[in-house]
């Protein structure tokens, strides 16, 4: 069970943390929405509740709720810039497929 | 894949439920576009990574238009085509407009706002506006990777109800839903109060390229009050390059310049300006189309002394603003620096003076009002958190109220009231059997409607008729929290009633806005056409170049029937390649490439062989 950060994706966090001010880390899950049954889901975490599994890299906390873990785990978040638009990808080997957009996915 | 963006705790939007948001500072000089990302207000750059577009559009014969840079580098060779610092013609007469005799534009006089005439035909400063915000709107689409649900456009805080509504107008040609729009100061007190979480009163200085604003501003408890707006709407860093536009002109004794070289000189006066701020003295050398050379020293006492008055003119409405709020200067906790000519030593000296204090700037004085933008834009659009609940009161800027007898004008909301606001007032009938009322909506400080602006007339009809004095007339008047007016009127006895949503006279008429979204419609298909037909263009004469250099270098191998089909299809694509129907030269194009598929699989074979000719096989095998 893992799930990590790119070098470039952990300094952005770290970047968003520290301008926000606050934060323990960053909380990665999966919805059940969109037209392909899941989405991802990228939020700061200010808190850690009793179940949530904590996985660190590069020293940024990573917080995942066991539910969506089977979904994602052994994702990496990267980092990236596609033309001009830049932010997090999840390259997580459990998708089987994506609707056109990338933004929801079936495992 | 998508890209996503880190979200505060449990606002994580569902897929394509993304609701992008921007803020639009659209300056006079330069203009920005911002949004919230990762919780961060940020500058969305263009693909060269620069923050600003310069505001200026070019207007070419064909229709089509440059914007920014592009368009900026024609400012001195195309004067009368490439319009800068158009905002401050937006709702405005050609009366209104100050320095209008050294403008190079061919103004033309239109009902109401002035109209300028280029290349591509007569724009007015809403069209112009409507361009830039287009091209502000693609980059943050570009940008963010999506639709945008809406923008927030700031306006200066002194900008009467007319240069709103051209706003807004100039928002909607764009393509933009407008959620807000915002002072200009109270969007750079949102960007430094949440920032910053102080509280306290704050002053916004705003000095800009066209218009100075100065705001007095409360925060607490995460609510921003705007407690008092004054300021100039036609004072700003162009004034300043003017005032060192003159000097050259005095100095260096030119004559009457043509218009290419006062743009010229305007560049290079702004130049000046702007390398003196980190700079003791800054030399500028023109070269003018008359051969004549200006070549002269501009050091920071001389600035100081040419604009000295400048800056006394910003520290009136100063000290007015402070008194319209019932403060003295110690009452202030800091003064906020927005806009690029808030650089100059010059007004950071004045302002620190004024107010005792240094002024804050540790936010770009470009990009304040933008990030600010941004933040409302983001939670207007309904991504609002949990500890991001704060409210914004905004003030009317000017006293508005109607006409009564004698030309005089009977305030109805004053100046300063916080918005939205509705104020009720009752008038009543002047003649024995008066029927009808007209009435006359005036903005403006002044006690003659002669010198308020006009905003809009109606009539209130079917009043029974009574001796005079013994109708009851009531008129409420409603802003909204965009600062927009509509009146109402009825008369209490029959209850008749007549309302107007307040289409200033300087603004645009609804059918004329039509018209020109209809306009812009049309030519995006034009456009499309225009373009294609151009590349067909190009390839036939790409093509036709190639027959002609082919049948130069080996049209021995050619039968004369051969020969004879390539020139008849040569004629025929030279025939239709300058006119406009792209079927046409497909067509021919298509005759001219299947009569020369022969020709050029021989010519191949034929080179093929000389290459060869004499050769052994290893010789050309590797």
């Amino acid at each position: 069970m893992s799930i990590s950060l790119s070098a470039p994706a952990a300094k952005h966090v770290a970047d968003f943390i520290a301008k926000r001010g606050k934060g323990l880390g960053v909380r990665l899950g999966v919805k059940t929405t969109g037209c392909s049954g899941l989405a991802y889901k990228i939020e700061f975490a200010d808190a850690a509740l009793p179940e949530d599994l904590v996985f660190e890299s590069h020293g940024i906390k990573i917080l995942v709720d066991p539910k969506s873990l089977p979904y994602i785990d052994g994702t990496e978040l990267d980092y990236t810039r596609e033309g001009m638009n830049e932010g997090f990808k999840f390259n997580n080997p459990n998708v089987k497929a994506e609707c056109g957009c990338g933004e929801s996915f079936t495992t | 894949m998508a890209l996503l963006q880190i979200a505060e705790p449990g606002t994580f939007a569902a897929p394509h439920q993304h609701r992008l948001a921007v803020g639009i500072d659209l300056g006079t000089t330069n203009s920005l576009v911002a949004s919230v990302k990762s919780g961060m207000s940020v500058v969305l750059n263009d693909e060269q990574g620069r923050s600003l577009l310069p505001s200026i559009v070019r207007y070419l014969p064909d229709g089509t238009t440059e914007v920014g840079y592009e368009a900026g580098k024609h400012a001195a060779t195309d004067p009368k085509n490439t319009l800068v610092s158009v905002k401050r013609f937006m709702g405005r007469g050609r009366a209104d407009i100050a320095h209008i005799e050294t403008l190079p534009y061919d103004f033309v006089d239109a009902e109401g706002m002035v109209r300028i005439r280029t290349a591509a035909g007569i724009k007015s400063p809403v069209e112009v506006s409507a361009v830039i915000l287009q091209a502000l709107r693609l980059r943050a689409e570009a940008s963010l990777g999506g639709e945008l649900v809406g923008a927030v456009v700031t306006v200066p805080a002194y900008f009467d109800d007319a240069q709103r509504q051209a706003t807004k107008d100039a928002a909607r040609l764009a393509g933009l839903n407008v959620l807000r729009l915002l002072n200009e100061p109270t969007a750079a007190a949102i960007a430094y109060g949440l920032d910053n979480a102080s509280e306290g009163i704050y002053a916004v200085f705003d000095l800009g390229g066209g218009t100075f604003d100065i705001s007095i501003l409360r925060l607490s408890k995460g609510v921003f009050e705007v407690l008092a707006t004054g300021g100039d709407s036609a004072l700003g860093g162009d004034d300043f390059d003017h005032r060192v536009f003159c000097w050259l002109i005095e100095q260096a004794h030119l004559k009457p310049l043509s218009a290419g070289d006062v743009r010229l000189l305007q560049v290079k006066a702004r130049e000046a300006k702007e390398y003196l701020s980190s700079h003791g003295e800054a030399p500028v050398t023109v070269k003018l189309s008359s051969g004549e050379y200006v070549d002269l020293m501009l050091t920071t006492d001389i600035f100081t002394e040419i604009t000295r008055t400048l800056v006394q003119k910003t520290l009136i409405p100063t000290r007015k603003a402070l008194r319209d709020a019932g403060l003295a200067v110690t009452d202030v906790r800091g003064v906020v620096m927005v806009g690029g000519s808030t650089r100059m030593p010059q007004i950071q000296h004045a302002v620190a003076d004024l107010f005792k204090q240094e002024p804050l700037n540790n936010l770009d004085p470009d990009k304040v009002v933008a990030l600010g933008a941004a933040m409302q834009a983001n939670l207007l659009a309904g991504n609002r958190t949990a500890d991001e609940d704060w409210l914004l009161l905004d003030v009317v800027p000017l006293s508005l109220g109607l006409e009564t007898m004698g030309g005089l004008v009977e305030k109805v909301i004053q100046r300063n009231s916080t918005l939205p606001i509705a104020q009720t007032q009752e008038f009543t009938t002047f003649k024995d059997g008066q029927t009808a009322m007209a009435i006359h909506v005036v903005q403006g400080e002044r006690e003659l409607v002669s010198d308020c602006r006009s905003l809009a007339r109606f009539e209130l009809r079917g009043i029974p008729p009574m001796v005079a004095g013994a109708a009851r007339i009531r008129v409420t008047f409603q802003i909204d929290a965009d600062g927009l007016l509509s009146v109402t009127a009825s008369e209490q006895t029959s209850g008749c009633e007549a309302h107007i949503a307040v289409k200033p006279s300087y603004g645009l008429t609804d059918d004329e806005v039509a018209t020109m979204l209809q306009a812009g419609f049309a030519h995006a298909g034009d456009d499309a056409f225009r373009r294609a037909l151009r590349e067909a263009q190009v390839e036939a004469q790409r093509l036709l170049e190639a027959t002609h250099s082919a049948l130069e270098d080996s049209a021995e191998i050619l039968t004369p029937e051969e020969r004879e089909r390539i020139d008849r299809a040569i004629i025929r694509l030279e025939a239709v390649v300058p006119g406009d129907d792209r079927r046409a030269i497909d067509d021919a194009m298509q005759e001219l490439s299947s009569a020369t598929d022969e020709f050029a699989a021989r010519r191949m074979n034929q080179s093929v062989q000389r290459a060869l000719a004499g050769k052994k096989i290893d010789q050309v095998l590797p």
